[in-house]
């Protein structure tokens, strides 16, 4: 069987009295696209946040290709092969379209701060090379004609796609995307969900989803997650899940 | 240790504890306006130096230093909480409200702007030079308790800012305004939205925190009677790592933390240098936000992702 | 060699002239107030020099890297410091006088940028006005300590410090020789500077002020990051300091204060945090604007309106123009959008 990307076990995460994430369970191998689903304050974003060590979960372990990321920074994550997008956006919106890519791209990179600074052949070497990869990217998402526009600017959909083509950048095993079709319409999501599929396929690419409208995950996740009040209350396949009573008595009380 | 040393030992506590209510007094004032806007006052110090201004020339113009006693002390009192509060109020209508959706650093920097401002208009206008502050207390010995001093200046500073401290604790809790201004505290949308007037509620925090500054700077005044318009600048920073020390936004915190902070500084005058008394506040400020960053009494925050 | 080193290595090279020959420019500047300036002037001109260095070196923390230090007057206390104590030492008496001065910065820097590490590591967990108040804290006690140093002068200050002489092969006087140590030091200062933020290393300092989160997630070392914007700040914050301790000649503790940090501040929020052209034009006016306009100001009504008014601009910028005169724009765009103003105002000037 493939590679074991990511495996979190007995994962829990209390805020004060709160528990926002209680015993949570995952194993995401490479190339899987598995979706993480759940109503309003499931605790999905939480779970990424503990995952991706921008919290440090109360219990359990998370293992990102077998390393225990207990007492990695969310950078060292990224340097494993793990990486996300954000619900809230969170480009460098005073930074160029091109270099929101390229600073993700950075750590891949082998010249260091002394080369810039004295603009060594090595500086241009590596920056020529990062610009064409970033370049690279933003064409396969369509932003290439708009590498130079402030990224704050952009219009929303765009702003998406950017954060999808920065987490790319990092060159990663396994990204995180937290509804990145959230604020779309119904055709802009659609094309969003192909693109999903599409670099998963080209970039050989594990990846998991959260979405709160469950509906649009089933057509493309292979495996689905439900997470209900912090706590995973089904797993199986689209079909599974949408008949599971389980899920549908958590989605009816707060969805229409 | 001997008998001379533990005087000597109960002589510096006494006087740490005295300085220490007035750094609490001003501590509690960056905490107030901390809380509820999220922002170093920096010129919360010259609102201080401004309200013992105002008891000197109040205590001048009515010859108060002839006729010394409670009631002139009342004056004075008065005169630099009405000024105080004026002043307070003025430069949050003026710098600080039509700065309120801008960042955070911008307040910042505005906030050093009136500070500076009020430092060197202050020199324009009061003069360079330090002037001697109206005694209107006289520092007697009151009672020796086995060698200790214990001085009227002293009693004074803290039966007066106890009575303060009390007050506020009894605005705070059981007043509606109080109640307003904890609810602002916690969370400003969700106050607005439950109907609290929240610019009233901030000026109102301006005024109680002023008027706190005014009353210890004439507590200042009667102890270290030299008074310049650069008085403020160390002393409130000082006041301010007091505030950090007990725990930001914390009212217990700023009071502990001032009476710590008095006691420490008394304690390294009188027993290694008066030199690095200064440095003593600063070195304080970065231990504890090292290792404690949200202070003694404080909560934790955490950033929403 | 493939032909991409080949191209790297030649533009490697075309970055070598244009700094060269601002240098030339400077000094050749140099040269012409060495005859035609009094000496009041020479010495404001050295200070915008000065100021420059100071300026543009706080700005790498403040303005791009988002962190908030009130400390750089510290930091250049250490530099000014080193360079003032280094230079009379017998041990450098062999070196002949241009040498050690042009070199002296870079001890004045070294140590301000150890201080600048020490100050660096507690911006690990703190931001925003915590962080503020912490360099406050840090620069007060690097002023407590000089103050307690009998070594430097403690609180008399060191009085007489020498500053460069007359190179007469190279037709230098002491004035010329001088500005040109000032000079070569703050191209350098500009230069690094400006190249460290103009490139892709240098847009992780911009990532950490936009978003620390977001540049966290990306694999940016933030802590990394901040510590290297607060080291290379101070090392340049050391060598302004230097460079000050050779033009006024005199040091005392009490010139290092918080406001003299406050100063730094003013000129980099008037310029636009984030903009180095604005840094040093800020600069230069800030420098100029005491010296020259207020001085006459002062006299006519015998007050020190300088303060005054500095705080009085700081305060207006931030409640009607935040971003400074030039927000993050550099000279480039600034000459870009003069000529598309002038273009369009010609074609719309064009008959119908």
């Amino acid at each position: 069987m493939s590679e074991v990307l990511l495996e979190a076990t007995n994962m829990k995460m209390q805020f004060g009295g709160l528990c926002a994430v209680d015993g949570f369970n995952l194993t995401l191998r490479s190339g899987e696209l598995v979706g993480l689903i759940g109503p309003n304050g499931a605790g999905k974003t939480t779970c990424f946040n503990c995952l991706t060590s921008v919290y440090k979960p109360t219990e359990g372990v998370v293992k990102i290709r077998s390393v225990d990321t207990k007492r990695l920074r969310p950078w060292q994550i990224s340097k494993l092969g793990m990486t996300r997008t954000f619900q809230n956006i969170r480009l460098f919106r005073d930074l160029s379209v091109l270099d929101n890519v390229i600073v993700a791209g950075l750590q891949h990179t082998r010249h260091s701060l002394l080369d810039s600074a004295l603009r060594t052949p090595r500086h241009f070497i590596e920056e020529a090379r990062l610009k064409e990869r970033a370049l690279e990217l933003l064409a396969i998402f369509n932003l290439q004609d708009k590498a130079h526009l402030q990224s704050g600017g952009l219009p929303y959909g765009e702003q998406r796609r950017l954060e999808i083509v920065r987490a790319l950048a990092t060159e990663p095993r396994l990204i995180l995307l937290d509804e990145p079709a959230a604020g779309m319409n119904h055709s802009e999501t659609e094309e969003l969900m192909k693109t999903i599929a599409k670099i998963r396929k080209d970039f050989h690419l594990a990846v998991l989803l959260i979405e709160h409208d469950m509906k649009l995950v089933m057509g493309i996740c292979e495996r689905i997650i439900v997470l209900d009040h912090g706590v995973i209350i089904a797993e199986g396949t689209p079909s599974e899940i949408q008949s599971n009573p389980t899920v549908i008595a958590a989605y009816l009380g707060t969805e229409d | 240790m001997d008998q001379s040393s533990a005087q000597e030992f109960i002589q510096h506590l006494i006087n740490g504890i005295s300085l220490g209510s007035i750094y609490a007094l001003i501590a509690l004032g960056y905490t107030m306006v901390y809380g509820i806007l999220q922002l170093i006052n920096f010129a919360h110090s010259e609102v201080y130096m401004v309200g013992a201004f105002a008891a000197y020339y109040t205590g001048k113009g009515l010859g108060l230093d002839q006729h010394p006693g409670f009631g002139a002390l009342f004056a004075l009192l008065l005169a630099a909480v009405v000024v105080c509060s004026i002043l307070g109020v003025t430069i949050e209508r003026l710098a600080y409200r039509p700065l309120r959706k801008a960042p955070k650093l911008n307040i910042l920097i505005t906030a050093i702007g009136v500070s500076l401002l009020l430092q060197y208009s202050g020199q324009i206008i009061f003069g360079a030079d330090p002037k001697l502050f109206p005694e209107v207390i006289k520092d007697v010995t009151v009672f020796q308790l086995g060698g200790v001093e214990v001085r009227s200046l002293d009693i004074t500073i803290l039966v007066v800012g106890t009575l303060v401290m009390i007050g506020l604790h009894f605005l705070v809790h059981a007043t509606k305004i109080g109640t307003a201004m904890r609810a602002v505290s916690s969370n400003t949308m969700v106050a607005r939205l439950m109907g609290i007037n929240v610019d009233q509620v901030i000026s109102f925090t301006f005024v109680i925190g002023s008027s706190l500054a005014g009353i210890a700077s004439v507590l200042v005044g009667l102890k270290y009677p030299k008074i310049d318009p650069l008085m403020g600048m160390l002393f409130g920073i000082k006041a301010f790592v007091a505030a950090v020390l007990g725990g930001i936004g914390s009212l217990p915190g700023a009071m502990l933390g001032g009476v710590i902070l008095g006691l420490s500084e008394e304690m390294v005058v009188g027993y290694l240098s008066s030199t690095y008394r200064d440095a003593l506040a600063f070195g304080i400020l970065i231990v504890i936000l090292l290792f404690r960053p949200s202070g003694l009494l404080g909560s934790q925050t955490r950033e929403k992702v | 060699m493939t032909t991409e080193d080949r191209v790297a290595r030649f533009k490697s090279l075309g970055s070598i002239p244009a700094p060269m020959a601002a240098i030339v420019l400077l000094s050749l500047v140099g040269v012409l107030l060495d005859t035609s300036a009094n000496p009041y002037t020479q010495f404001v001109m050295l200070l915008i020099l000065t100021n420059v260095v100071l300026a543009t070196s706080l700005n790498l923390v403040n303005g791009f890297t988002g962190q908030f230090s009130l400390g750089h007057a510290g930091f250049m206390a250490v530099g000014a410091y080193t360079s003032a104590w280094l230079v009379t030492r017998p041990e450098l008496s062999g070196m002949p006088d241009l040498v050690k001065f042009l070199i002296l910065p870079i001890a004045g820097g070294a140590l301000a940028a150890v201080a600048g590490l020490i100050v660096g590591l507690p911006s690990l967990r703190l931001r925003g006005d915590y962080l503020a108040i912490v360099t406050l804290g840090f620069g007060e006690i690097i002023r407590v300590v000089l103050l307690n140093s009998e070594a430097v002068g403690g609180a008399r200050g060191l009085y007489g410090i020498p500053s460069a002489q007359a190179v007469p092969e190279l037709g230098l006087s002491p004035f010329s020789a001088q500005f040109l140590v000032a000079s070569v030091w703050s191209v350098i200062t500009f230069v690094v500077l400006w190249r460290i933020v103009h490139s892709a290393k240098g847009r992780a300092f911009l990532s950490v002020r936009e978003d620390e989160i977001a540049a966290e997630a990306m694999g940016i070392n933030i802590t990394q990051i901040k510590v290297r914007a607060f080291v290379i700040s101070a090392f340049f914050a050391g060598v302004g300091g230097s460079l000050f301790a050779h033009s006024v000649k005199y040091l005392n503790p009490s010139t290092f204060t918080f406001t003299k940090s406050v100063d730094i501040i003013i000129m980099i929020v008037l310029g636009g945090m984030g903009s180095f052209t604005g840094a040093v034009i800020a600069a230069a006016i800030i420098t100029v604007l005491p010296e020259m306009v207020l001085r006459e100001l002062q006299q006519l009504t015998g007050v020190d309106l300088r303060m005054v008014i500095y705080s009085l601009l700081l305060i207006l910028f931030m409640i009607l123009r935040p971003s400074g005169i030039l927000g993050t724009r550099e000279a480039p765009e600034l000459w870009r959008s003069l000529r598309d103003f002038f273009q369009r105002r010609s074609v719309s000037e064009k008959p119908q």
